[in-house]
């Protein structure tokens, strides 16, 4: 057990921490099950992706069947039950971005992604060097083709300026 | 807030902007931010505090300004001239009024705003991106923001505002067109006191970013729509339910709401009258089908989004089963200015059955990219050649692609078709959301005909059985199109399938999934033979070689 911090004080940004954040979160929703994607995106926001305890700490909470939380938390393609990768590149796959070569991107991003994932066999597991997502329309369309690297847009790429940006935060092959 | 304040505090901005020498207006949507707009803008802010000229020149962000392939945009407010892809030293170029050689030095970057591209466009929906700062509320009330609010809830009755809808003739911007007046009065009459009014923010067809620019770039002309649709019907709740890929338009909505509701424009007595009236964030998850309404509704209950068989429509029962009203967010930005000029004012736009503008985002292969706002009846044409400038390279253009995964592609050929609901959908397309994709003669339509079933293949919820298994079929059999392996049987399995599916399935993601293949084969069945005849040659070969 851990001590509560006393009164007075902000507790440090610790697991309990978000713990709170995430129990408070749920108490503006005033527990309601409708609210069940709303505290969903929070609990990904906190804990980075949904472990099976939390799905059923949402359950109990929410007063809902795990089952119809599993079923929310795997329909849609933003929640995340695998913990995230140190680094995340999103290659849109949106028309323009298609028709402008975004499919080159994926093979190069992938490319990197293996060779970094065979680089690391040997040693002790840990989250994924890097994750290659895709996304179906990320709305940049007149900046086509489009990678979003770490959450950082960058326009009309190609695949050697994208394994450049790659080397510059580490991912080399 | 009662309307004269808001007359008043839309006085005073104006009164505060004019005192200024100079407006310089960056654009800060999410394609000139990825450009560099933020760094732009922080830095022009910083050489006007360092010049003292902080009383003089005011600058702030600004929506869209359309030509996104060129950012960051600047647009200078005394003249209306537009500056692109400024550097910070260009930038304070502008800080120089008078001086000739700054002028000269900035022709370079100075857009040609006659270029067709801006002169053919009409603006209804847009026409306060590159005006007004999205993330202050003065601005757009300087703008006449919230004055078509103020005049319902303090002049008009229910029925006029559904009057003067019904007179506009203004029709759902969200692809099928159904008469929005209609779905309103249909609301309405519904009796009981609990209704929803929702707007589908879930822009989902890849290709297609013009609500996310509305969003981004004037939240409050939505909330603005919504409210009045509230009051209209007699709803007292409205949901947005937004993209979860949409931060910074969720970022600016929850601005929006909560100055709003703050200065009672929103809330439990709007604009001082006995309407109330609440907006809610619903944020989306990543599920393509949840822009079906009844997806929608299942999404904000909380469950997974998947659609239920209509009737009942949602207007009878929807969420949580009480009369729902569901517009997308382009059909929410017409409603102000419609309440503000008269419903005759908006019919006079446009052609016989489609009336107003249509915002399109024009991507692809063409020499400029972004977004226009045309007048119904404008030919495609016109859009394509004209305003982007054809294809960037000289080379000629193949289709264009409207719709995403429920429309198709329509052939250079017809490209004098005007922009019309009816004319769309008789070339065996639709109108969508408004994604207009330029394809030039490099690009395979096979492939793209087989990236769409991709799409649908990975986007169907798996409810009903046509398009969780017809998708996976018909994208199987494409792929084996695309590898030249598909022989005329295949093509015969194809039709049928995509015949089965537009009967069969239970929403608009299954009935229109075939959409893009059956558009191939209607205009471009060389390029689906060519690969039969190519499979027939290779046999033919395999089978010469092969020993008697």
């Amino acid at each position: 057990m851990t001590q509560p911090p006393p009164s007075g004080r902000a507790p440090p940004a610790t697991k309990d921490n978000r713990q709170k954040l995430f129990e408070r979160a749920m108490s503006r929703q005033a527990y309601a099950g409708h609210a069940l994607i709303e505290v969903l995106h929070t609990a990904q926001e906190l804990f980075g992706h949904l472990t099976p305890e939390l799905l059923r700490e949402v359950a109990l909470k929410l007063k809902l069947p795990p089952s119809r939380v599993l079923g929310v938390a795997t329909f849609y393609n933003f929640f995340s039950l695998q913990p995230k990768a140190e680094h995340t590149a999103v290659v849109c796959l949106g028309t323009a971005c298609y028709v402008a070569g975004a499919p080159q991107l994926v093979q190069a991003l992938e490319r990197r992604r293996c060779a970094c994932a065979a680089a690391d066999a040997d040693k002790e597991a840990g989250p994924a060097r890097l994750s290659v997502q895709s996304a179906r329309c990320i709305g940049s369309c007149g900046l086509a083709p489009a990678v979003v690297l770490d959450g950082r847009i960058l326009p009309r790429v190609s695949a050697a300026q994208l394994e450049r940006e790659l080397d510059k935060i580490g991912i080399t092959a | 807030m009662t309307p004269e304040d808001l007359n008043e505090r839309a006085a005073a901005e104006r009164a505060r902007q004019q005192g200024f020498r100079e407006r310089l207006h960056c654009c800060t949507a999410a394609g000139c931010l990825s450009c560099g707009a933020e760094e732009l803008k922080r830095d022009l802010t910083a050489q006007v505090e360092a010049r003292a000229l902080s009383q003089q020149v005011e600058v702030q962000g600004t929506g869209c300004l359309g030509l996104c392939s060129r950012g960051p945009l600047v647009r200078r407010a005394s003249d209306g001239a537009v500056f692109h892809e400024l550097t910070p030293s260009e930038a304070g170029l502008l800080l120089q009024p008078g001086d000739a050689a700054a002028e000269a030095a900035l022709a370079a970057k100075r857009l040609d705003t006659a270029h067709p591209f801006f002169a053919h466009q009409q603006r209804i929906v847009l026409e306060n991106a590159g005006r007004v700062d999205p993330e202050r509320l003065e601005s757009y009330l300087a703008a006449d923001g919230y004055s078509a609010l103020a005049r319902a809830v303090s002049e008009l009755s229910r029925q006029e505002v559904l009057a003067e809808l019904r007179a506009s003739g203004l029709r759902g911007r969200g692809g099928a067109g159904y008469p929005t007046g209609v779905k309103w009065e249909l609301v309405a009459k519904q009796p009981g006191t609990t209704k929803y009014i929702v707007c589908n923010a879930d822009e989902g067809d890849p290709g297609a970013f013009m609500d996310r620019s509305v969003l981004e770039g004037d939240p409050h002309r939505v909330l603005e729509g919504m409210a009045i649709a509230g009051y209209a019907v007699g709803a007292n709740q409205g949901y947005l339910y937004v993209r979860g890929e949409y931060a910074l338009a969720i970022q600016r909505l929850q601005g929006a709401i909560r100055q709003a509701e703050r200065e009672g424009l929103l809330g439990p007595r709007v604009l001082d009258s006995a309407f109330r009236f609440r907006v809610d964030i619903r944020i989306g998850a990543g599920a393509f089908v949840c822009g079906e309404e009844t997806a929608l509704i299942a999404s904000i209950e909380g469950g997974r989004g998947e659609p239920r068989p209509r009737p009942p429509y949602p207007p009878e029962k929807g969420l949580w089963g009480q009369p729902t009203l569901i517009n997308n967010v382009e059909t929410f930005a017409n409603i102000a200015p419609i309440i503000r000029h008269g419903g005759a004012w908006f019919a006079a736009i446009g052609t016989e059955r489609s009336k107003g503008t249509k915002v399109f985002a024009v991507a692809g292969k063409t020499a400029h990219t972004g977004l226009v706002e045309v007048p119904m009846g404008t030919p495609l044409r016109t859009i394509v050649y004209e305003m982007a400038g054809g294809i960037a390279d000289g080379g000629r253009v193949k289709a264009i692609q409207t719709g995403g995964p429920s429309g198709g592609c329509i052939p250079e050929r017809l490209l004098d078709l005007p922009v019309d609901y009816e004319s769309l959908v008789g070339a065996g397309s639709m109108m969508g959301s408004g994604g207009l994709i330029v394809m030039d003669e490099a690009s395979c339509m096979v492939d793209v005909a087989r990236y769409f079933m991709e799409f649908c293949r990975d986007e169907s919820c798996g409810k009903c059985v046509p398009c969780r298994a017809g998708t996976v079929q018909m994208h199987q059999l494409l792929e084996r199109f695309c590898a030249g392996q598909a022989g005329e049987h295949d093509l015969a399995l194809l039709k049928e399938l995509g015949t089965l599916l537009r009967e069969a399935s239970l929403c608009g993601l299954g009935q229109t999934a075939p959409n893009p293949v059956l558009s191939v084969l209607r205009y471009f069945p060389e390029e689906l033979d060519q690969r039969l005849h190519h499979d027939a040659e290779a046999a033919a070969a395999a089978a010469a070689t092969e020993p008697a």
